[in-house]
């Protein structure tokens, strides 16, 4: 077929394509890559965020290395990322199978599971406070009702129980959108892949394992990518709900690094925070490329 | 009665065990993701000592002077104000920084057009503790702190990438043909976006400008970090300062809740498609 182009000299058809991307170039790299250069940069230093700044090699790392709150603060990103990796991916693998057996009323239950992930996290995090409220919450409503075992427990605020309780808000409105995730990624799986696996006489189980997995798991990686990522980098709710305590009992490194450059005025120590959690980011991503490289994804 | 294995009947007994394994765990997720919606709007509901007695049940008159009492204590007027800016900003500047930028990854040949879009998905994966202290400091020196349009501003940087995305993949699959007519008739680039391919590409703009929207009106850190003054603060910041201020009165916080989350959710349920395509799309942002 002959098609009638336009003549115009390739440089200044790039030019003019760059001349579109300039806003996007700008913004970006303003709001992003400058910053993030400039965090690898501050955690060399002393700075305080105000003033002068003086180098000081990786005495910041060194720093952190032996501080007993950031330590702890990544173990609690670690437990972070397991309950993230569990029950959130359960509950949207449970949704997204249901969903796909439950014919015309598909639609309405998956708008309903998708509904708190619409909310702010201020929103999620004020009702869930309330639900939680040992004098007024579920705990007083079901011991009134005779059922004991959660009375006078201030979920938010005990020890042992403040980060799980706090994960669970998050959690709360993170697993319908892997619902939604996950049900689109199901939808695209080959029906006949089902029929030869019925005909081979799998149970369900054997369908969802040999079937609907191995289908989504194109979307699982990503998911687990995502999840990961956004685990080690945890800020919101921890900030709304507790601020890092009962004392550092939910302190996350974000929540650290937050108090550090805002509160204490150690931007050198926070950016070090930052450096450390995107390098710990980085690898997971460099992960994750990988298996995308290796052909995983065939 | 006796119970032949025809097949109608091994259908319905199917169908009877399928509504028991598949609607009542439906069901049960269902009642998890919206039981504590309903308290919340049951309480936004109550009086003070009704909430004391009953935490969870409906009301028992519906108060609906808690929302008039919640959007003056809350200063809603001011409030909404100032997400209806954050979100308006947002939203025109993302759809026009993204749409240019995915016209030239996708309809001009760009030199470097694979990098470009390497470099928004790592962009777009970019964690806020990454940037946000230099930038913080940065948007000091520049007068940027207690500014809705220096925090519009750093909403389009992290917000565009994902847009550019979106809207690349959407103009890539629109025919090359259509533009090169105009083209031969002498029209410029900017002509032929926005006379050929917006109109036709405006369904991926829809998308994004409803992503955007539900990130900036809803968006905690960045506003929480560069907003401090009272009467900037978009409806979530000032949310958590009022609540903290009433700890106490649930009817209040909860009123104060449902009107917070309420443009959002009405958008959604119109345009509930469209969303939950774009979030998917999207990933984590939004």
């Amino acid at each position: 077929m002959n098609r009638l182009r336009v003549k115009t000299p390739w440089s200044a058809h790039a030019a003019r394509g760059w001349l579109f991307l300039l806003p996007l170039m700008l913004t970006t790299i303003v709001i992003i890559v400058v910053p993030t250069l400039a965090t690898a940069a501050f955690s060399l230093t002393d700075w305080s965020g105000f003033g002068e700044a003086s180098f000081i090699g990786l005495e910041n790392f060194r720093q952190l290395a032996r501080d007993a709150g950031f330590l702890q603060s990544l173990k609690h990103a670690v437990i972070w990322t397991a309950i993230f990796l569990t029950v959130p991916i359960f509950m949207g693998l449970l949704g997204a199978v249901l969903l796909s057996l439950a014919g015309p009323l598909q639609t309405f239950f998956k708008l309903v599971y998708f509904i708190p992930v619409t909310l702010a996290s201020v929103i999620n995090a004020h009702i869930w406070r309330s639900l939680y409220d040992p004098f007024r919450g579920v705990g007083a409503v079901l011991a009134g009702l005779g059922v004991s075992f959660l009375e006078n427990i201030a979920f938010l605020g005990e020890k042992h129980l403040a980060l799980y309780a706090v994960a669970w808000v998050d959690v709360w409105r993170w697993w319908g959108f892997l619902v939604v995730v996950f049900l689109a990624a199901m939808q695209a799986i080959n029906p006949e892949l089902y029929d030869s696996a019925r005909v081979d006489g799998a149970s369900a189980w054997g369908e969802f394992r040999h079937v609907t997995l191995p289908g989504i798991r194109v979307t699982l990686l990503f998911v687990v990518l995502i999840t990961i990522v956004g685990s080690l980098n945890v800020f919101d709710y921890v900030y709304i709900l507790t601020q890092g305590g009962p004392a550092g009992a939910t302190e996350v490194p974000v929540t650290l690094l937050y108090k550090s450059a805002f509160q204490k005025f150690e931007a050198g120590y926070a950016a070090a925070i930052g450096t450390t959690m995107s390098f710990l980011s980085g690898l997971v991503l460099v992960g994750y490329l990988l298996l995308q490289r290796m052909g995983w994804e065939e | 009665m006796t119970v032949s294995a025809s097949p109608a009947v091994a259908n319905h007994k199917w169908t009877l065990r399928r509504a028991l394994l598949v609607y009542i765990p439906l069901v049960v997720l269902a009642m998890i993701a919206v039981g504590p919606l309903l308290v919340l709007f049951f309480n936004s509901l109550k009086g003070g000592q009704e909430i004391m007695r009953d935490p969870l049940g409906l009301p028992d008159t519906p108060q609906l002077a808690n929302y008039a009492q919640a959007w003056q204590r809350g200063k809603f007027m001011t409030t909404m104000r100032n997400s209806a800016m954050l979100t308006t900003g947002s939203v025109l500047g993302v759809c026009a920084i993204s749409g240019l930028a995915a016209y030239a990854l996708s309809r001009l040949r760009v030199r470097g057009a694979n990098g470009v879009v390497t470099y928004l998905f790592l962009a777009t994966t970019a964690p806020a503790p990454l940037y946000v202290i230099p930038l913080f400091f940065m948007w000091t020196r520049l007068g940027q702190i207690n500014s809705l349009s220096g925090l519009i501003v750093i909403y389009w940087g992290i917000l565009s990438p994902f847009g550019t995305l979106l809207l690349r993949s959407f103009m890539l699959s629109l025919p090359p043909e259509l533009e090169d007519a105009a083209r031969v008739d002498g029209a410029g680039e900017l002509r032929v976006l926005l006379q050929i391919i917006l109109p036709l590409s405006w369904p991926g703009f829809v998308v994004v400008g409803l992503i955007t929207a539900l990130g900036s009106w809803n968006e905690f850190f960045f506003a929480n970090t560069f907003i401090h003054s009272q009467g900037l603060k978009p409806v979530t910041t000032s949310f958590l300062a009022f609540q903290h201020q009433h700890s106490t009165d649930w009817e209040l916080t909860s009123a104060a809740s449902v009107i917070t989350v309420l443009p959002i959710v009405a958008l959604f349920l119109m345009f509930q498609r469209r969303f939950i395509s774009g979030m998917i799309a999207g990933g984590l942002k939004g």
